[in-house]
């Protein structure tokens, strides 16, 4: 069974997003989605400074399978990519909630977090996918 | 949902994740596909691979039948138990699979067909063999157990039938065991046995070797193991559209000895017209991973990646391409829409666990 933490918010594609004390967020993708996609092998982060609108494909994770895109769960500036995954892709299957989060950003906008799944919500997504 | 081999309940219970594979429902890992994949290079791994087809082809007339069928020689196959790698192609000199042949005894030959093809292959085997002294009989009351690794022979050896020779197998040579089959071949690059056997025995095979230490391992590690052995696999790398002599696979053809085998004129043509496209090794410059159908630059025209992988071993990305034949030693992969520099290597890249020479060392020098 995948690990849903209570404490934070989720898209339908498997995304995640933790809110910082400053304002920002972090973002990642969910376990399921890591156990997924399997061993991955390559991350491509996007770099700080970019615009991004919600849905974007905004990073892209490559599994010794295939290549998937991460979308981005809500529209923002990204402070920066998490630049470990370069030589350590591992960190998303190992801890996808810790060290393998994909970005930091400033959220546009906070109501559209407050539209994101939450962690009941996701859960229910993905039994329903099942 | 796909077929299933009588594995199916064990690979669940062994936590496989499934991908349909050719119409049958395979294990694609069981849990970590480069775990498995450095077991089979470190110690061992097992592979259900009773989706492939074995059929065998008995009567007088086999040995000239396979002559016209298959692009290699049989005539080398000798001695008994001898086994040869070959294309079997259409009469415009596309690739309708690549099999292995086995020489069991006089008027008893066997193959192993790829899953995906295995009802055209029969269809067009069967319509080939009209005139010829020949029966072919598709042997699905047998699966595969492929065991792989530098400590597959060891390992597997005691949980054969009581007096099987297997231990003195010669590489690429099999020996009956009854109605067991065991050959010193595979499809990683290690060590190993392909067993055929009786479905009836092939979960307490299976279960003898997972309890003996061996890991089972998914089509996912097959995958990587054969491109790193620099082998070729049906559908990705060649298929009816295209020839050996394009698929990196002109060794396999066999030329010398006069005889009239289907689609001769068709590769003879080709090779008449010249600048026949060549299948290469490419070995990443760059961080990323290569994917099947990425189109390659090169000084003399585009082509396209065939497969393509992270490799485990070299911890790099390598793969297979198709480029015209004048491509020089440099190209550039586009990978979503960036152009990767790639380096044009000489396959297998991995060999009994180690990195070939010439496959990393020019990058290595290259570093500051």
């Amino acid at each position: 069974m995948s690990q849903v933490p209570a404490d934070l918010r989720y898209t339908r594609s498997h995304e995640w997003v933790r809110q910082l004390p400053d304002g920002s967020v972090e973002v990642g993708i969910t376990d399921h989605a890591q156990a997924a996609l399997g061993d991955l092998v390559f991350v491509e982060v996007p770099e700080g400074g970019r615009t991004v609108g919600s849905g974007d494909a905004f990073a892209v994770v490559e599994s010794v399978k295939a290549a998937s895109d991460v979308y981005a769960p809500i529209a923002g500036e990204v402070i920066s990519g998490n630049d470990a995954l370069a030589t350590r892709p591992e960190l998303i299957n190992e801890e996808p909630y810790g060290q393998g989060y994909i970005a930091r950003l400033r959220p546009g906008s906070a109501a559209e977090i407050e539209g994101l799944l939450d962690a009941a919500q996701y859960t229910a997504h993905l039994a329903s996918e099942a | 949902m796909g077929q299933r081999t009588p594995l199916y309940d064990a690979h669940l219970a062994a936590g496989a994740r499934l991908v349909d594979f050719g119409g049958w429902d395979m294990p694609v890992h069981y849990g970590s596909q480069v775990e498995e994949h450095h077991a089979v290079r470190r110690a061992a791994g097992a592979f259900d691979v009773s989706h492939m087809c074995v059929v065998d082809l008995t009567g007088d007339g086999v040995r000239p039948f396979l002559g016209r069928l298959l692009a290699n020689d049989v005539g080398r196959l000798t001695r008994p138990g001898k086994a040869l790698y070959s294309c079997m192609l259409r009469e415009d000199g596309g690739v309708i699979d690549d099999l292995i042949v086995y020489f069991i005894q006089p008027g008893f030959f066997r193959l192993v067909v790829n899953a995906g093809t295995a009802d055209k292959d029969l269809a067009w085997i069967r319509s080939q063999a009209a005139g010829h002294a020949v029966e072919v009989t598709a042997r699905r009351d047998l699966g595969i157990v492929a065991v792989q690794g530098p400590g597959a022979r060891a390992v597997c050896t005691p949980l054969l039938p009581a007096g099987c020779p297997a231990a003195d197998l010669a590489p690429f040579s099999a020996t009956p065991c009854g109605d067991w089959f065991v050959a010193r071949t595979g499809y990683t690059g290690e060590d190993g046995f392909e067993v055929i056997l009786p479905v009836g025995a092939l979960p307490g095979f299976w279960s003898a070797l997972l309890a003996a230490g061996v890991r089972p391992c998914g089509l996912g590690a097959r995958d990587t193991l054969r491109l790193e052995a620099g082998m070729n696999l049906y559908g990705s790398d060649m298929d009816e559209t295209v020839t050996p002599l394009e698929s990196g696979l002109a060794w396999t053809v066999a030329f010398s000895d006069g005889r009239d085998f289907i689609g001769r004129a068709a590769l003879e043509a080709q090779l008449a017209a010249g600048s026949v496209r060549r299948l290469v090794g490419l070995l990443l410059e760059d961080r990323g991973v290569l994917r099947s159908h990425q189109r390659v630059v090169t000084a003399a025209g585009e082509g396209e990646v065939t497969s393509g992988t992270f490799s485990p071993t070299l911890s790099r990305s390598i793969g297979l391409a198709r480029l015209p034949a004048a491509a020089g030693d440099r190209v550039e992969v586009d990978i979503r829409g960036r152009l990767l520099p790639a380096r044009i290597v000489k396959p297998p890249f991995v060999r009994h666990g180690r990195a070939l020479p010439g496959i990393l060392e020019t990058t290595e020098e290259s570093k500051p």
